[in-house]
């Protein structure tokens, strides 16, 4: 295989664990916890923007340009995002799960309207150049800064998955789950929802807000038309694609989603003409649309359903039965 | 026998009412509970004893009047702090976590768990680890006093109608109520789970629990029960011996429809 071929892989792989990233915050609202977030864009966006403006170099007419290390933009976008997680949760959780879903996607769209007009802050249209990328001395070589960024980006989608595969075997994800199942009874045993969905709900923003941020990195360049609800719609089809309330299913929904979507995209840079290549991508949206459909109709679940989860301090201290 | 003054009664529920769209569920009821005591709560459909008891329990809101337990006023605070406050209650229709086991099922009503601090799972391993032991060890010992150990890997959806009460009552137990509030634990139980039912909720209270008990089925009240407390149309009816009420020419009447 040329070297060039193995770059774009790792180019390609990584863009996808980005969003493996972001579907992993999702599943920890919806898979674990049955928040619907329809303004996954919005937390993305945050994490995007508040990484490139703490970390920039300073740019005429722009507020920020701390040039602060890519690190403390990662966290910085991570925290920022669950702040506005907390806030539309506090808001919002305590009503029902429609309530929940209207509110998000209209802070995605204000979110996505305040980056196109908040020019001396976000760079307005034309967005924020010059993000400094992880491994930027490795640029000349496309090889070794397409690995290396793969390596570390897969570190931290796995970090991220242990962590939340340990949340879900605690004492934490299975009130979670109680509360997902009958919300009233787990009240009657003295657990209080709201609190719990509030911190399910600002756990996934954190997440999100940190893919957010590792994308702007690894793109160098963030602009408005990057956050419309599009890529809402795409992480739900990957988490649904992958199997929701299964962790390794969003990992793998993600990559096969963003797989469709890279390889139909250019399929059809190959196959139509110049003139109508503008239009034909919408197939590329009809394509995604058809694969969520024959999912859900031959495998409802996913392809990785949600495995029955025993907290862990329980499992394998099974007691001999004594069976009558 | 009225109890010595200084004995205050451990609930205390005085004036309750409530009104859904003019129509008075509960019309200044008032209802208190020795410690140790096993009451009965008895009064004919649509008297307004579950809606007592949502009330107690705090999923209602009530219009007037207070609720006390062992001096704590609880009229104000939500259903999950009057848990915490040691004031647990079963439904009459069981709410079991279908999906999860039925050991989970009582785990997660453990009080006070480390382990449901988010954080606390990232660094508090040792701690959690020690405190889920002793909760599986407890769940299983309430498991077995229930008879419910064989299912105990089971998910909860499988039980049948006396199981899911028994696991109910397995949930709240493990919480160390100081009151537990039962809606009707007999209603659609399989006559062999009945003996059982009945037999290990006087062995609860026998440990020494207060237990508010909701029944129709007389038997039941009547092997239980050393006092009765009767609804009709929201408010107190009557109270005394179970034998007395079988007796009493106005409960009669009020469940046959003239509460007059």
């Amino acid at each position: 295989m040329s070297p060039e071929f193995l770059a774009y892989g790792a180019f390609f792989l990584t863009m996808a664990l980005t969003y493996a990233i972001i579907c992993l915050g999702l599943n920890v609202q919806w898979g674990q916890t049955g928040l619907f977030n329809v303004g996954i864009a919005a937390f993305v966006a945050i994490g995007a923007y508040a990484s490139a403006i703490l970390t920039t170099p300073d740019a005429a007419g722009r507020i920020g340009g701390f040039g602060l290390p890519i690190a403390v933009g990662w966290v910085g976008g991570a925290a920022l995002s669950a702040l506005l997680a907390f806030l539309v949760g506090w808001l919002t959780i305590r009503l029902r799960a429609d309530y929940l879903a209207i509110t998000t996607f209209g802070v995605s769209v204000s979110v996505q309207l305040v980056a196109l007009n908040l020019v001396g802050l976000t760079g307005g249209p034309f967005g924020i150049t010059f993000i400094p990328r992880p491994f930027g001395d490795l640029a000349g070589n496309a090889l070794a800064f397409g690995l290396a960024n793969l390596a570390l980006v897969a570190a931290v989608v796995l970090v991220t998955y242990l962590i939340l595969e340990r949340l879900v075997r605690s004492p934490w994800g299975r009130v979670l789950r109680a509360i997902r199942e009958d919300e009233i009874a787990a009240q009657a045993l003295g657990k209080s929802p709201k609190w719990l969905r509030i911190q399910a709900f600002t756990l996934g923003g954190a997440i999100m807000g940190l893919a957010g941020a590792i994308q702007a990195h690894f793109i160098g360049f963030i602009a408005p038309e990057n956050y419309l609800p599009m890529i809402t719609f795409q992480v739900w089809a990957m988490l649904i694609v992958g199997g929701s309330g299964n962790n390794r299913g969003a990992i793998l929904g993600a990559i096969l989603v963003w797989a469709l979507w890279a390889l139909s995209g250019q399929l059809i840079e190959a196959t139509f003409p110049a003139g109508s290549q503008a239009r034909a991508a919408s197939l590329r949206l009809v394509l995604i649309g058809v694969a969520l459909c024959a999912i859900l109709l031959v495998r409802p679940q996913g392809i990785l359903r949600e495995v029955r989860t025993l907290s862990r301090h329980a499992l394998g201290r099974k007691q001999p039965e004594v069976s009558s | 026998m009225t109890k010595p003054a200084t004995h205050a009664p451990l609930l205390d529920v005085r004036n309750l009412a409530k009104s859904f769209a003019g129509l008075n569920a509960v019309d200044g009821m008032s209802i208190a509970l020795a410690r140790g005591e096993l009451t009965g709560l008895i009064g004919p459909n649509g008297a307004g004893k579950t809606t007592l008891f949502n009330l107690i329990a705090g999923s209602l809101k009530p219009d007037a009047g207070s609720i006390r337990l062992g001096g704590t006023d609880l009229t104000a605070i939500g259903p999950e702090r009057r848990l915490r406050a040691g004031l647990g209650r079963t439904f009459q229709i069981p709410r079991p976590f279908g999906e999860m086991t039925v050991l989970e099922n009582v785990l997660t009503a453990v009080q006070n768990q480390t382990g449901e601090r988010m954080f606390a799972n990232l660094y508090a391993f040792s701690r959690i680890a020690a405190e889920e032991r002793r909760s599986v060890e407890k769940a299983r010992a309430i498991l077995d006093f229930l008879s419910l150990s064989r299912l105990e890997n089971e998910p909860a959806r499988v039980l049948s109608g006396g199981q899911r009460k028994l696991l109910e009552l397995a949930r709240v137990m493990i919480t160390d109520p100081q009151v537990i509030l039962l809606d009707e634990p007999a209603a659609g139980v399989n006559p062999a789970l009945l003996d059982l039912i009945i037999d290990r909720i006087a062995e609860i209270n026998r440990r020494g629990m207060t237990i508010l008990l909701i029944e129709h089925n007389m038997e039941m009240i009547q092997r239980l029960c050393a006092r009765v407390v009767v609804m009709a149309q929201g408010k107190l009816l009557a109270e005394g011996a179970p034998a007395d009420i079988a007796r009493d020419a106005g409960v009669v009447g009020a469940y046959l429809g003239d509460a007059a």
